[in-house]
């Protein structure tokens, strides 16, 4: 009887709405709340004890957690710039490919075949002190005799997570870089090079120009992984040795289920939040820039 | 300041050869236009002069260098696209500037040969604006701009009237050909457009098929075609052509109908010989309606019947039905002619060409 008095339009929205409201606002909902509280899954009802900002006091004034997040931006910093240079590098490779270029796309796209879970798999394997084909490799080349701790040594642990993740993603930014190339005019290239442009100062003044809005399209895409740089890490080290290798979300991982601190947990996953929206915020709008300064039209 | 020099110049895609071997020299602050329909290898052989394909064999001279082998950026020529080629990132003023930047100029010097070079196009309020906020004649004053402000030896067209509508290009083309009065350089342009050709320079090279078919100043390729392709590609509306076979006194066409021959040629005609014959519009029109050639023998009259009419205003375009097709006349002091009436048509037989009809060479060359 109620029902019928609904107009149609919010009639026909309320499953959505409905359905959306169970799967995110009220799960996001609850983890903001119980992020105000010192909820332990071993302590149910603590989740009905309200603390107020402490969690985050005890987030900002904790040393591990600055150290992984200070971690995570160095990574992420490292490992989005080599991506950006590599895929860069490989998409001007393939654009200038004179034959078999759809298959050189087609390969270049293969690492992002793999579930990020298989790619630390792959390289823990890889990286293996004892076994691993890599110290095998430089054994064999006589380049040292030693057993190289690749994922035992903190630093080189780090360098070897930053690898994976490089490999397993560096295809995001030759492919949209690749598409910027393609999709560009030849006229201006070679207007500079009539305009007196040496190859290099051609690519300095022209065409990376071009590239620019393809290259933050692909840096904001990657930005928004600040939130997910953790299947590689915690297949690969877990955070370790000691904690050198841990990222946001492996600490935020830990706190939740090793710890079974629910509250202070999601007071970190907050934290890890912001910072991806700042990434992809600054990305944004360095895209916004590029694209204004090439008068693109889409 | 430059002459330009093509020697047996060749352009080859693999097994594909799409110029032959072309000879042309251009003189010092000569402005040449290459013509041809598309496809006809003219855009390839600018493209090799301006160094952006590589030559298959042959030479090409700029001054005195050959300049085969060096890249674009050494061979002191500006280029104008037929999509502007602008640099979308860069303020009409900085594209502009951009080849003396490269150079390594000072800034002032920069700053006043563009603004010069703005002066002399208009643009001096459209320096600070993007590409992209300029309309299509603004942005080819602009490639334009960014041609001059080097002073080149040479300066290279590309079609770039191509992508504007008809009353700009008309408005360009007069300031391509002031901006080559002023610059006193050699200027070779690109187009398939014969009027472009005609009304701006002071030679004109007819190309097809790779091949140099003629080069000659724009009276010369209009009144003595060698060929009868240019004889047919210059000239709007085209050439009248029909085959014709020479009988007694007589050139008898496919149709049966005849014309005396042309007194030029009576001597050199022998019976039984197939030809083509043409005649320009100027040249057949409705008798006391065009222009008096002075040689009243050489007139020929047929009554034909109009099928339609172009009024143009100062002058009609007639379409008359002849040996089963129609020829189009060019009528001037013109007046109402109802489509279907026979008039009274005047072949001008001083003016006809007769082409080789295998080989379209004409006879008179």
């Amino acid at each position: 009887m109620k029902l019928s008095r609904l107009s149609a339009p919010v009639l026909l929205l309320f499953p959505a709405f409905l359905v959306l409201a169970a799967v995110v606002v009220v799960p996001l909902a609850l983890s903001f709340y119980s992020s105000f509280t010192p909820f332990r899954l071993t302590k149910p009802e603590s989740l009905y004890v309200f603390i107020g900002l402490r969690n985050y006091i005890t987030v900002i004034s904790s040393w591990d957690f600055w150290v992984a997040f200070g971690r995570t931006v160095l990574f992420l910093t490292i490992a989005l710039n080599a991506e950006m240079l590599l895929g860069l590098g490989l998409a001007l490779l393939v654009s200038k490919a004179v034959r078999g270029q759809r298959l050189l796309r087609t390969l270049m796209m293969f690492p992002m075949m793999f579930s990020p879970v298989l790619v630390g798999f792959q390289f823990k394997f890889l990286f293996n002190d004892n076994i691993g084909l890599i110290n095998n490799a430089l054994q064999s080349l006589g380049l040292t005799d030693q057993a190289i701790p690749w994922l035992i040594n903190g630093n080189l642990a780090l360098f070897s997570i930053t690898v994976a993740e490089v490999w397993s993603s560096t295809s995001v930014f030759a492919i949209l870089i690749l598409a910027g190339l393609l999709a560009m005019p030849r006229d201006p290239i070679e207007a500079a090079h009539v305009d007196g442009c040496t190859p290099l100062q051609t690519f300095r003044y022209v065409t990376w120009p071009y590239l620019m809005p393809f290259a933050f399209i692909a840096m904001t895409i990657r930005s928004l992984d600040v939130a997910r740089a953790y299947d590689i890490v915690k297949i690969m080290t877990d955070g370790g040795p000691a904690k050198r290798t841990e990222l946001l979300w492996t600490l935020v991982g830990r706190t939740a289920y090793g710890d079974a601190r629910m509250g202070m947990a999601n007071a970190m996953a907050y934290f890890a939040i912001v910072l991806s929206i700042l990434f992809t915020v600054y990305f944004f709008r360095k895209l916004a820039a590029a694209r204004q300064q090439i008068g693109a039209e889409w | 300041m430059a002459p330009v020099s093509l020697k047996k110049l060749v352009k080859r895609y693999g097994a594909l050869e799409v110029v032959h071997g072309i000879d042309l020299e251009v003189k010092d602050r000569e402005f040449i236009a290459l013509v041809g329909p598309s496809g006809c290898g003219k855009s390839t052989t600018l493209r090799m002069i301006a160094g952006l394909e590589d030559v298959s064999g042959g030479t090409i001279e700029i001054g005195d260098n050959v300049v085969n082998d060096l890249p674009p950026r050494a061979r002191n020529i500006s280029m104008v696209f037929q999509s502007y080629a602008l640099y979308p990132h860069m303020t009409v003023g900085e594209n502009m500037g951009f080849s003396l930047k490269i150079a390594g100029r000072p800034v002032e010097e920069i700053k006043e040969k563009v603004a010069d070079a703005a002066a002399i196009l208009d643009l001096t309020h459209l320096l600070e604006r993007r590409p992209s906020q300029l309309s299509g004649g603004q942005r080819q004053r602009v490639a334009m701009g960014r041609a001059i402000v080097r002073r080149p030896d040479v300066f290279l067209f590309d079609e770039p009237l191509s992508n504007l509508d008809a009353k700009l290009r008309t408005q360009v083309r007069t300031e391509i050909k002031k901006l080559h009065a002023r610059m006193q350089a050699t200027m070779i342009y690109v187009t398939h457009d014969q009027v472009e050709a005609m009304t701006l320079s002071d030679r004109i090279v007819i190309m097809r098929d790779g091949h140099i078919e003629q080069v000659g100043t724009p009276e010369e390729v209009f009144n003595r075609p060698l060929t009868k392709f240019v004889a047919g590609f210059i000239g709007s509306p085209p050439m009248n052509m029909d085959d014709v076979t020479v009988a007694d006194g007589k050139l008898v066409f496919a149709s049966g109908a005849t014309l005396p021959i042309p007194p030029k040629f009576r001597q050199s005609l022998t019976p039984g010989q197939k030809l083509t014959f043409g005649l320009r519009p100027d040249d057949f029109f409705p008798t006391g309606h065009g222009l008096n050639s002075g040689d009243a023998e050489a007139v020929a009259e047929l009554e034909l019947p109009v099928s339609i009419t172009e009024p143009l205003g100062n002058e009609t375009l007639v379409f008359v039905g002849f040996n089963g097709r129609d020829w189009v006349s060019r009528m001037l002091n013109p007046r109402p002619l109802p489509s279907g009436q026979s008039i009274k048509m005047s072949f001008d037989l001083s003016q006809a060409h007769l082409f080789d009809l295998t080989t379209g060479k004409s006879l008179v060359a």
